[in-house]
Parts: structure tokens; sequence; C-alpha cells
């Protein structure tokens, strides 16, 4: 596996299946009464957290601390951040500190591909713009594999706004890669021009793609984008793509209805929609954290970012 | 799989035997006990005992599956994070007697850091340990309270445990080092 994990073009569909599996046994250490383990004592995990984000930096802290590793949290208010200091600044302060791992969410894409060439642990995008969110995808194909038993060739619909989305690109690019067949959905202006080329298929009729889908994968949809133009109105979306009682019911046997949280109940989800029993969206935050875990055993379990160089 | 054969198919299998009838003995029965066996190849010869003690005598016991990786003590010294397996504990380890099955006793490492584990899981009344193969060179305190066969070895030789359920076939085989095999041409 590489070095750091920036986008899924990081990783091989080898290592996406050996991280998943590896998650596996995360998993059940969360359901013993100890749930830590001492895999990563001593080590150093920090998260920059230059946009709010409670549930992804809460995951990555509690997956850092499963694994016995010591954990700061580096959130921009209140900290140096607030008094001008450039991110090469936080960087170089961060590694002369002997961070192992850095965590970062930054509004600005490609943020955490800058960050490595300033520090020697490994870098972990947690969310960069509108570029990538490789931990979330990667849960949700946990999710997927662990619901389903698959994920080569299973069908999925991502619907929303994908063009602000970085959570759609990584896992489009994803379930490409595993050789599952996605769809994007959403009205024109929230689809991007470039989506063909990502391996997927685009539509703009929710109704007519839920037949033939195994999962239905919503994007909160941003208020202020009306504001913007992109829709017309918030009630108009919702009416035309949002996930209702009516069009759960189009969905066949079985198939998952997901979403990334936090929800717009209401907008793009219908409120009883997503407390239905086909809802796994609270799973998908339980395996959130074996997956942080994975990727935190899998990148810094390993020599290389030991300071000192490798020993046999 | 090459190498010099220290045990066959029928050694082993009466090793096994032999080890049941010692555990239940040590024990004074079957009562209370719980094996758990160290991934990979303890958990299928954990599962062995079980079977073993269950036909000696009539009763049946629990069988554990124990991942040891997270509890390593060279994590970090590897050029790679070491390969996981699953763990299964689906009873109570509180006040029982467990006896942790592992395939081959050597520097004592593996079986430290499964008693680190098996704490994570409660606390048993007594953990004691049962070995295929004892082959010494230990680094820690430890032995085992039952032993299917001690074999002397050199530090550098590599003892193998094949097991049909993993590995199609039953043998502990003993290799030379690397290095000297290469010396032989071999």
């Amino acid at each position: 596996m590489n070095e750091h994990l920036l986008s899924i073009h990081d990783v091989s569909a080898e290592d996406i299946v050996r991280i998943l599996d590896t998650a596996e046994s995360f998993r059940e250490v969360g359901t013993r009464v100890i749930k830590k383990v001492p895999a990563l004592r001593g080590r150093t995990v920090v998260n920059l957290f230059y946009e709010n984000s409670t549930r992804t930096r809460i995951s990555f802290e509690l997956a850092a601390k499963r694994l016995s590793a010591d954990v700061i949290n580096f959130s921009t208010s209140g900290s140096s951040v607030s008094k001008g200091e450039s991110l090469k600044d936080t960087a170089l302060t961060l590694q002369a500190m002997g961070a192992d791992a850095i965590v970062i969410r930054h509004s600005s894409s490609g943020a955490p591909l800058t960050l490595t060439r300033w520090v020697h642990g490994s870098v972990l995008n947690a969310g960069d713009g509108t570029h990538e969110h490789p931990t979330q995808a990667l849960l949700d194909l946990y999710t997927m594999r662990d619901r389903l038993g698959r994920i080569e060739g299973l069908r999925a619909a991502i619907v929303g706004d994908v063009l602000h989305s970085r959570v759609a690109r990584s896992l489009s690019f994803a379930l490409a890669k595993m050789g599952a067949e996605a769809t994007l959905v959403g009205p024109p202006t929230l689809i991007p021009p470039d989506a063909p080329a990502w391996g997927v298929q685009v539509s703009h009729d929710l109704e007519s793609v839920l037949p033939k889908l195994d999962v239905c994968y919503m994007l909160r949809v941003q208020k202020e984008r009306q504001r913007q133009q992109y829709f017309p109105s918030v009630r108009e979306y919702a009416r035309l793509f949002g996930l209702t009682r009516d069009r759960v019911a189009a969905l066949p046997e079985g198939a998952l209805v997901m979403h990334p949280g936090p929800m717009n109940r209401g907008v793009e989800i219908d409120s009883d929609v997503a407390d239905l029993p086909r809802s796994v969206i609270e799973e998908q935050v339980t395996n959130g954290i074996a997956i942080r875990m994975s990727l935190l055993y899998l990148l810094l379990g390993g020599s290389r970012t030991e300071t000192g160089g490798a020993d046999a | 799989m090459s190498g010099t054969r220290l045990m066959d198919e029928a050694e082993i299998r009466r090793a096994v035997t032999r080890v049941a009838h010692e555990i239940l003995e040590r024990n004074k029965g079957a009562e209370g006990v719980v094996l758990i066996g160290i991934a990979a190849r303890g958990d299928d010869l954990a599962r062995r005992l079980a079977a073993e003690i269950e036909r000696i005598e009539g009763s049946q016991v629990r069988v554990g599956a124990l991942d040891i990786t997270f509890y390593r003590d060279d994590i970090g010294m590897r050029a790679d994070a070491p390969e996981v397996h699953e763990t299964r504990i689906d009873f109570d380890v509180n006040d029982r007697t467990v006896v942790l099955v592992d395939d081959v006793l050597f520097t004592g490492r593996t079986i430290r850091a499964a008693m680190d584990a098996l704490v994570d899981f409660g606390r048993p009344t007594a953990i004691q340990l049962a070995v295929l193969v004892d082959r010494g060179h230990r680094e820690l305190p430890i032995r085992a309270d039952y032993v299917g066969k001690n074999v002397p070895t050199r530090r550098d030789e590599d003892v193998r445990v094949a097991l049909r359920e993993v590995d199609g076939e039953d043998a502990v085989l003993v290799q030379a080092p690397a290095s000297s095999r290469m010396g032989e041409g071999a």
C-alpha cells in the first residue's frame, strides 16, 4: 500500500480488499468489553481539521484511541491558524512534534497532497474541497459488502449534488475499481460534465433507475446551492430527487438505502425512510470506525513511517 | 512442503489424544474448561482437542479463536503491518479455565501477546498452555502445560506444522535456515 491515503486512486483493488478484511477484525474489537488493542502504542495521530466535521473527526479520534495511539485534535478555531499561520508552518510544527500520521480535512482540493511535501508521516485525506473523501468511500464499500456479500456486480445509484460532492467522486471511483455499476442521478446542473470518464452512468430520472438497484446512495443537498441557482427551490428538488416512501417501494427487495450524513430529513430523504430497516446509515457510522482503524493500522503498522529507519 | 519430517499424521493424532487426556486429568474433567486456539492453526488444533475431549469424556467444551496481531511486540519493526486473522470468542472467559492452544512454542512472545489479548476479554480462573511442538529457545519466562512433542532445534531452523484443515496434510517439518540451504545448492 501507498504511504498516504489521498485519493481512491492511491489504492488498488487488492489493497481495498485487504483494508476491508482488516476492518472486519477491527469491528470485532469494537464488540469486546475492552474495545481497545495496543497495536499503535507510542504512535501519534494528529487530526488537522480546517473545516468543521464533528462526525469524521470523532470517528478518526475513536479509531486512533482504540489502537492505543496518542491523538491530538488540532482545529482551526482557537488555534494558531486563526492567528494567520499558514498550512506549511502548521505542518512543519506538527512534523517537529513527531506526528506519525496527519488526518487532514480542508476546504481546498489538494491540500492533503501539498501537505505530503512537508511532513514525513502518513497523510490521510479526511475530505478536501470538492476533490475526494476516500475513507468515506471505503466505509461505504465495507457496509455494502457486509450487507450484500459482495461489491462486484452491484448496481448502485448515487443521487443528488454530485458536482460538489467529494463523497460521490471517491465512491464512484471505488465502485468502478471494484467492478460495481454506478449511476449518478441528479439534475443536469449538479452532475459534473466529465462524469462519464469516471466509469459511471448518468441519469436525470430517479424513478427509472430505482427498480434496478442494489444500493440507493443519497447525497446531502446543501440548501445554499439554491441561492447559487443550481436548482429552483428546495421543494422542487425534494419532489424530483428526494427519497420518499413511494420511491423506496420501487426499490427491489433487499436493496439498501445509504447516506454519508449529516442528513437533511425531508429534503434528500424522507424522515421515515431514513429509519427503515433497509437504511443502513447508522451502520455506516459504526463501520467507519473499523475502516479508519484498519487504515491507520495498515499505514502505521509497518516500519516505513518510523523515524530512525527500518530494522528487521 | 519439504524438509525433515518430525511428526507424521499418526504421531500428531496420538499426541492430540494424549494432550486431551492430560487436560482432563489435570482439570479433573471438562467442567469449566474452554479451549482458545491462536490463529492460524492453533484454532484448528483446539477444535481437534475439543473433539477428542468429547469422545473421551462425552462432554462438550467451547472453542474460540484468538488473533494476536494487534498485541505483537514487533509492530512497526517489520516492513509491512502484519496480516490479521479472525478472532472469535463467543463465550464468557470469566471464571473459566482457558487452555490456550498453539502449534509451535518457540520464543514465547506469541503466548505473551495471547495472554495480554485474553485478559481484555475477562478474568479467567486460570490460563494453561497446550502446544503441539515445543522447540525451545524461549526469550520469555513461559512454559507449556501440555506438550505434544519436545523437539530440540537450532535457533535458525524453521519448524512448520501442516494441518489437514489448511494445508491438506498433517505433518511437522523442520527446515534448515535459508542461508545454509543455499550453501547446499538445493
